[in-house]
């Protein structure tokens, strides 16, 4: 079974997985913040009164969110082409996460701003604040102490995600392992390699969201 | 020439009618299966058996841990060098089975979890055994909390079936894919396809928000 798992070929295309890892750490980073950017926005539209911009908000969190993540990333590989859009395969890649995890973050969002009582907003209305002061100085600094676990969260399966790209051929860690297991045909040495890397990636982040959620939800603590 | 790859497309429509049908079977089998399996999962996570927890906290962190794709890669490739000949079908069903089951193992021993101990001790002081104890007193309040979120976790499975795709499975996705090698409309070919997904998993996701709403106290 694993008694010729071969750790030599492991060290001979460790720079590879390097390399793809760094290059899975960037397209997550830069995925996560714009998708936080995104997730903002899609959320202030969706809790506006204003029709105009509320129903694209609901129209686009719901499409997103009732569609496989895989379909969208085709969707953008092949059909940004049609429309005349050429772009490296990595941007097309970070669009795709981007839009798809903007959406939960909005949803994530909302359900934070939803978690404060009605009566703090009416208390806050009665002492004289406008809308904004309210969302500023009562609203936002609850809400977000109770965003930051599930966006964590949702940054997990951003990194998870990622993993989808290399079917764009993105180089990133699993198709280190791809191009391994297309090369050598060792698939296992491959795969459990690229297994490894996320694991450490998935433990140091369910850590800090472990942490995050002992520190920052301060209603459970009474 | 929009039209006519267009007319194409309403020409091979029942093409997309039978990768729906495959997507359909794979994800109501799977559904079934991580289901049963996760359930049992989630009553021993929550048991008292040490060594059976630890075993199962391994087995949900590495399939939490990892990506679907990395797991169906290794269900697919390394599975015949351990001399598990599988088809490209029972492979994805099995890697459902496997990722599927122990999500829906947390979410259970998270709802067990969340049952006072006093109403374990009321039911072992009314005579119930261990089984009956969880069938007729932890169970029926705990579906309160697991519901939600187990719904909720039905629509990533479906949506997460076209991952199998990878090893060549002839569902929605693959054809897809392999449509628009055929008629290169991106756009077009892949709406529909994520249409056909909107038209399964979007009444479950109804449903989720439904229920959540049902059960918050």
């Amino acid at each position: 079974m694993l008694a010729d798992f071969n750790l030599r070929i492991i060290l001979e295309y460790l720079p590879l997985f390097l390399a793809g890892l760094r290059s899975t750490f960037f397209i997550s980073i830069v995925s996560i913040s714009l998708a936080v950017t995104t997730g903002i926005l899609a959320c202030a539209c969706r809790i506006s009164g204003i029709r105009l911009i509320k129903y694209p908000a609901i129209a686009y969190i719901e499409i997103i969110r009732s569609t496989p993540l895989l379909v969208q990333i085709y969707f953008l590989y092949f059909g940004l082409p049609t429309l005349g859009i050429k772009v490296p395969e990595i941007q097309t890649g970070i669009l795709a996460l981007m839009l798809n995890s903007g959406a939960y973050i909005a949803e994530i969002i909302r359900a934070g701003i939803n978690s404060v009582e009605p009566g703090q907003i009416e208390a806050g209305v009665s002492s004289g604040l406008n809308y904004i002061q309210r969302m500023r100085f009562i609203i936002l600094p609850q809400a977000l102490g109770v965003t930051v676990p599930p966006l964590l969260g949702q940054a997990i399966v951003l990194v998870k995600d990622s993993a989808l790209l290399s079917l764009i051929s993105v180089a990133e860690l699993t198709r280190a392992g791809q191009t391994l297991t297309s090369e050598r045909f060792m698939p296992s040495e491959a795969f459990f390699t690229v297994a490894f890397f996320y694991m450490c990636i998935y433990f140091c982040l369910k850590a800090l969201a472990d942490w995050s959620q002992r520190k920052l939800i301060f209603r459970e603590a009474y | 020439m929009t039209a006519f790859y267009f007319e194409r497309l309403v020409e091979i429509f029942p093409f997309f009618l039978k990768g729906l049908w495959m997507t359909s079977k794979i994800a109501f089998i799977s559904l079934v299966t991580c289901t049963l399996l996760g359930f049992v999962l989630g009553i021993f996570r929550s048991g008292k058996n040490m060594m059976l927890k630890r075993i199962i906290g391994v087995y949900v962190a590495f399939v939490r841990g990892t990506p679907f794709v990395v797991q169906v890669f290794i269900i697919f490739f390394i599975l015949p060098e351990w001399g598990l000949q599988l088809k490209a079908f029972p492979a994805a069903l099995l890697a459902m089975a496997i990722m599927g089951s122990a999500f829906i193992c947390e979410i259970v021993a998270g709802g067990i979890s969340s049952i006072p101990k006093g109403q374990w001790e009321a039911a072992a002081s009314s005579g119930l055994n261990l089984v009956q104890q969880l069938r007729w007193v932890i169970l029926p309040q705990a579906m309160k909390v697991i519901l939600p979120p187990l719904v909720g976790q039905f629509v990533l499975l479906i949506k997460d079936t076209s991952v199998v795709s990878v090893i060549g499975v002839m569902e929605l996705t693959r054809v897809g894919w392999v449509t628009v090698v055929r008629i290169p409309e991106g756009l077009m070919v892949f709406s529909l396809v994520g249409a056909l997904y909107f038209v399964i998993s979007y009444p479950l996701i109804l449903l989720s928000n439904y229920l959540e709403q049902k059960m918050a106290v």
